[in-house]
């Protein structure tokens, strides 16, 4: 899992009958100090996260076992909205 | 899944089984500023894309492949929709 | 999928047992102008295909899936013959 920031979202009208009804959010990478990544992808929400909200992001064949992802053609899903994050300080 | 831009397509007679009936678009992944990300692929389409459609690509075997409802076949890759607009958080 | 050319052929004695009945092609991946595109392979064919022809491969898990129920321990293979290529 990874951790990432919701940067937005697509709309298609057009797509797998499977994908009907799914939020679909585009989250960059975000490394454990904070930092963002230029990378993006696009992940099914099943925890109704928000605008800039930091998220945990499950991908892989792991991801259809998220909630109503089961048997989805979905690569990568949204798990849980992020608190906090606590690292062990650098010596 | 990824952003990708259909940029062409492909014509094989001679292809695996699996293959046969589906169009095989090649489809360039983008980044989010629209640059092209990576080298272009082969996805077959499930969602009747056109040249110069964006589209939802999915680089994945499980996903990719029963879009396009071929299960335990040689599909890496698909296109599983069109996409109307790509709303970004300034 | 990606576009590659066949640029040649491996033999190999001793390998895999559930790889023993298969042709090891080496393939030129291509970029969408059909131009070399980084470092060769090695694939098995699941289509039967020549030397010097233009193909496109699948990479991953789904390469073994035309040889099921043998498990093929592939990561690339040969799924088509591309006749022709339009980009825009």
């Amino acid at each position: 899992m990874i951790l990432a920031r919701v940067a937005g979202n697509v709309v298609a009208t057009r797509k797998d009958p499977r994908l009907e009804g799914q939020k679909l959010l585009i989250v960059r990478p975000v490394s454990p100090d904070g930092k963002d990544e230029a990378n993006y992808l696009i992940a099914v929400d099943v925890v109704g996260a928000g605008s800039k909200e930091l998220v945990l992001v499950v991908s892989g064949s792991s991801a259809r076992m998220a909630e109503g992802c089961k048997d989805k053609p979905v690569d990568a899903a949204i798990v849980g909205i992020v608190d906090s994050v606590h690292l062990e300080k650098k010596k | 899944m990824l952003i990708g831009k259909v940029i062409g397509e492909t014509v094989a007679t001679h292809k695996h089984p699996s293959h046969v009936g589906r169009k095989a678009m090649l489809v360039q992944p983008l980044n989010l500023d629209g640059t092209n990300r990576g080298d272009a692929v082969i996805a077959l389409d499930s969602a009747d894309a056109g040249v110069g459609d964006k589209v939802l690509l999915v680089i994945e075997g499980f996903s990719a492949m029963t879009s396009v409802g071929r299960p335990n076949s040689p599909i890496d890759a698909a296109i599983l929709g069109v996409i109307d607009e790509v709303h970004l958080d300034v | 999928m990606y576009l590659g050319r066949v640029t040649g052929c491996v033999w190999s004695t001793a390998k895999d047992a559930n790889l023993s009945a298969h042709k090891l092609l080496i393939v030129q991946p291509l970029n969408t102008a059909l131009e070399p595109n980084g470092r060769q392979i090695v694939c098995t064919d699941a289509v039967g295909v020549g030397i010097g022809e233009t193909i496109y491969y699948c990479r991953g898990k789904e390469s073994s899936f035309p040889f099921l129920p043998v498990e093929v321990p592939t990561d690339t293979t040969i799924v088509a013959v591309v006749d022709s290529v339009r980009v825009e």
